[in-house]
């Protein structure tokens, strides 16, 4: 009975929280005291006055940031794996290292308002509410998917939670994410949206473009620079003459934010949100770094050092997020060390349990490979010569 | 200056500037395989996409041509005539109004479409009438304001996006293949995108060679996408006003030369099909099939061709991606000969993907190889003269058909 229970609790379709946990004991802090945190480093601004360096947070909310990026974590090292044993082709781009831009923005904002991103939009798929199984069969492009198998890593949306994707050519989402910005102002939702890109795709003319109509149009559109630093091989300095990418909106003001502090991200974007809904767009650089390298075929190592990498996560810089997130749960007593080393290990099962169920869903029928070309299901041939919606075969 | 230019096309002294149109006898709504109802005087078709197979007979006399044949009724109705005259670009103007008024999520993005009212006067008034949220001046960034489009239309939106001239949505190539074509088949049907994208094209009056673009050709393999070229104002207002409601991305292409057509369209409210041709003249010896503006070319030579014995079926295919194989495939089975006629390159244009279709799909009906007479791979000069010669004139047209049916 109790193992049914734990097992549906860890196949459950929000698996960002764990469920089995909440009916745990904390050492001291109550859930929901007010903890006031100071970020990292202080925010900088571009032509606006940057918001408070004391983040108000709670300990189920710190918690919450543990697990959450945990669960992040292992999904792209398992998906690593996944890909060295060919169950994964193509590209995977992973995110591990930037796990706290999307789990601090989640905290700052509801289901309402949009995110869109580029093709490293596993862990903001599973932040927006998307579950572990469809991620890893759309990855392994399985029916069970979450585009049905048809899309890939690049590609992962959820309508229903306003997250528009998942996009291979980098700029082109965010004129996308200002036209759902637009339609949020049209349909006067009281919603943003966050549009992300990276310090590679920060030079697209389309960026500029669609930050000029959107300021012109006083859109609620947050553009969001995930800047780690490289565009695949080639370094922020080697591709932008100016690599200060809150300040490249010129008009528009910015934001520069510790990227691997998810209180700094949790502070920025809820300060962006009321800025935005009141004022139009407001740039965000979240300077953050990733651990692999640009994709699975890249080792990450070419163009920059293991020291340089260990050195940003551990040795000296330390800012890895989850550690970051670790030490102050140590330091305010809300969990024992043990008790974060237990969340670890149940994390791990789920995305073991996550896979092995991923497998088992089957390759998609030959028949979808013409559904879903047009609405209505025309298939490969909406007319033919017969007039009947015809569904091409293959030969 | 345009119309007077297409009165000089059409070549018909005495007439005036009209579109051709079928002359039809008596309706036999029995053999009509589209729904249509009577009310009070005027008959009226709504042609839907889903057409159920049989009823229409292969021989064309019983075909239903148009979804509205007000001619039959201004046969037999009262004094004066049915239906209101108007220009091709008001026909559209007005499919637009009426689509905004009922739908209150369609709006209309582009470069001077608001306060100027439309490079081309097609959205003249409507910013007066809707505001500046839903008709949107945009700046020149054609890359970006698809972009936007596109991601409004994700939300729910049906945003109607008008290049000032089809070329200059080259620059916006990679939304409308990658986002607006692929992103229904990628996200697993989650998003839908119904945008429309128009704008006019083709080759105008010396206006030189990147203002004469042609770009069926460049869309026609995106998958995903619809197209449609309008004609006269009837099919213009019936077709902008299908696209706007239809769940899927269309592109709609206008010509520049058209706009100043007249035509006599109906009071009624009607929708066209997207996926369906027009029978523009029925006939026996061979089957033309053409779009946009060579239709008049066509037309044109259509009356040297009768002149000379000649029995030509014309056919406005309208329906670029996917072709109406099925008004095609009759008119092939009863005359065995085809010339495609348009305004495409010759490379890679709509006549070549068309011919293929029909060798896979009516081999075994043609008597003679298929013609295609399409404009040259050239850029469009600017002279006069050399501009004459990069499209199809209709004396290669007659020369064409007495070619075919020697």
């Amino acid at each position: 009975m109790a193992a049914a229970l734990l097992r549906r609790a860890s196949t459950s379709p929000s698996a960002s929280l764990l469920r089995p946990l909440s009916g745990r004991l904390f050492s001291s802090s109550s859930d929901e005291s007010v903890l006031s945190i100071e970020t990292s480093v202080p925010f900088t601004g571009h032509k606006i006055e940057p918001p408070s360096r004391m983040v108000d947070t709670t300990p189920k909310e710190l918690l919450s940031f543990f697990s959450d990026m945990a669960l992040m974590r292992r999904m792209e090292i398992a998906a690593d794996s996944l890909y060295k044993a060919k169950l994964i082709r193509g590209f995977c781009h992973l995110y591990d290292g930037q796990e706290a831009v999307a789990v601090g923005m989640e905290a700052a904002i509801t289901k309402a308002d949009g995110i869109i991103t580029a093709y490293r939009d596993h862990c903001t798929f599973l932040g927006r509410g998307g579950n572990l199984v469809q991620a890893f069969s759309e990855l392994m492009g399985r029916q069970a998917g979450c585009s049905n198998g048809k899309g890939g890593s690049m590609h992962f949306y959820k309508k229903d939670a306003s997250f528009y994707g998942g996009h291979g050519i980098v700029g082109a989402q965010v004129p996308l994410g200002c036209g759902v910005a637009f339609a949020q102002k049209y349909n006067k939702e009281g919603a943003v949206t966050f549009a992300l890109y990276g310090d590679g795709a920060a030079n697209q003319g389309q960026l500029f473009e669609a930050l000029n109509i959107s300021a012109l149009w006083d859109l609620p559109a947050i553009l969001v620079c995930e800047n780690n630093h490289y565009g695949m091989g080639t370094a922020e300095w080697r591709a932008a003459k100016s690599p200060a990418y809150y300040k490249r909106g010129d008009y528009v003001p910015g934001l520069k934010v510790d990227g691997m502090d998810a209180l700094a991200v949790k502070q920025a974007c809820k300060f962006a949100k009321e800025y935005a809904l009141a004022n139009g767009p407001i740039i965000l650089e979240m300077d953050t770094y990733r651990y692999h390298g640009h994709s699975m075929s890249d080792p990450g190592s070419t163009y920059r050092t293991r020291d340089e990498i260990s050195g940003v996560r551990q040795v000296s810089q330390e800012r890895d997020p989850i550690e970051r997130v670790r030490k102050l749960i140590l330091a305010h007593d809300i969990a024992p060390a043990s008790e974060l080393k237990d969340i670890e290990k149940e994390v791990r099962k789920q995305v073991d349990d996550a896979i092995a169920q991923a497998k088992e869903s089957p390759m998609p029928d030959a028949s979808e490979l013409f559904t879903n070309v047009y609405v209505k299901g025309y298939g490969a041939e909406s007319f033919g010569a017969d007039r009947k919606e015809i569904r091409a075969t293959l030969p | 200056m345009a119309s007077l230019q297409m009165a000089a096309l059409l070549s018909a002294p005495s007439t005036p500037v009209t579109s051709d149109r079928v002359r039809l006898g008596p309706l036999r709504l029995s053999a009509s395989s589209s729904s249509a109802a009577r009310n009070g005087g005027a008959l009226v078709v709504r042609s839907e996409a889903k057409v159920s197979g049989g009823g229409v007979s292969a021989r064309g006399l019983s075909l239903i041509t148009h979804a509205v044949a007000e001619k039959a009724a201004a046969a037999s109705s009262a004094d004066s005539k049915p239906g209101h005259e108007l220009l091709l670009f008001e026909a559209l103007r007005e499919g637009l109004d009426e689509e905004m008024e009922r739908d209150p999520t369609v709006c209309v993005m582009g470069e001077d479409v608001g306060h100027y009212g439309g490079s081309y006067k097609v959205t003249k008034g409507l910013a007066t009438k809707y505001g500046d949220l839903r008709v949107l001046d945009t700046p020149i960034a054609e890359n970006s304001f698809t972009g936007m489009g596109i991601g409004s239309a994700m939300t729910g939106l049906r945003p109607v996006v008008e290049g000032m001239n089809m070329g200059f949505l080259l620059l916006a190539y990679n939304q409308i293949s990658n986002n607006c074509g692929m992103l229904h088949y990628t996200s697993g049907g989650q998003f839908k995108i119904p945008i429309v994208i128009r704008g006019p094209g083709g080759v105008g009056r010396q206006l030189g060679a990147e203002h004469s673009q042609r770009l069926e050709s460049y869309f026609q393999s995106i998958p995903g996408l619809q197209m449609v070229a309008c004609s006269t104002p009837y099919n213009a207002k019936g077709l902008m006003k299908a696209a706007i409601r239809s769940e899927n991305p269309v592109v709609l292409f206008e010509h520049v030369l058209l706009y100043n057509l007249k035509e006599r369209i109906p009071d009624e409210e009607y929708v066209l099909s997207l996926e369906e041709a027009e029978m523009v003249r029925p006939g026996e010896h061979v089957t033309i099939l053409t779009y946009s503006r060579m239709r008049y070319h066509v037309m044109q030579a259509a009356k040297t061709l009768v002149n000379k014995g000649y029995d030509p079926e014309v056919i406005d295919i309208r329906s670029l991606k996917p072709f109406d194989l099925y008004t095609i495939g009759n008119s092939i089975k009863k005359t065995h000969r085809v010339l495609i006629v348009e305004e495409c390159m010759r490379t890679g244009g709509i006549g070549a993907s068309l011919r293929s279709a029909i060798i896979d799909n009516f081999w075994d009906y043609l008597d003679a190889p298929i013609l295609c007479l399409s404009s040259q791979d050239v850029p469009t000069p600017y002279a006069g003269t050399l501009e004459n010669w990069t499209v199809v004139q209709p004396e290669q047209i007659v020369a064409a058909v007495e070619q075919l049916c020697k």
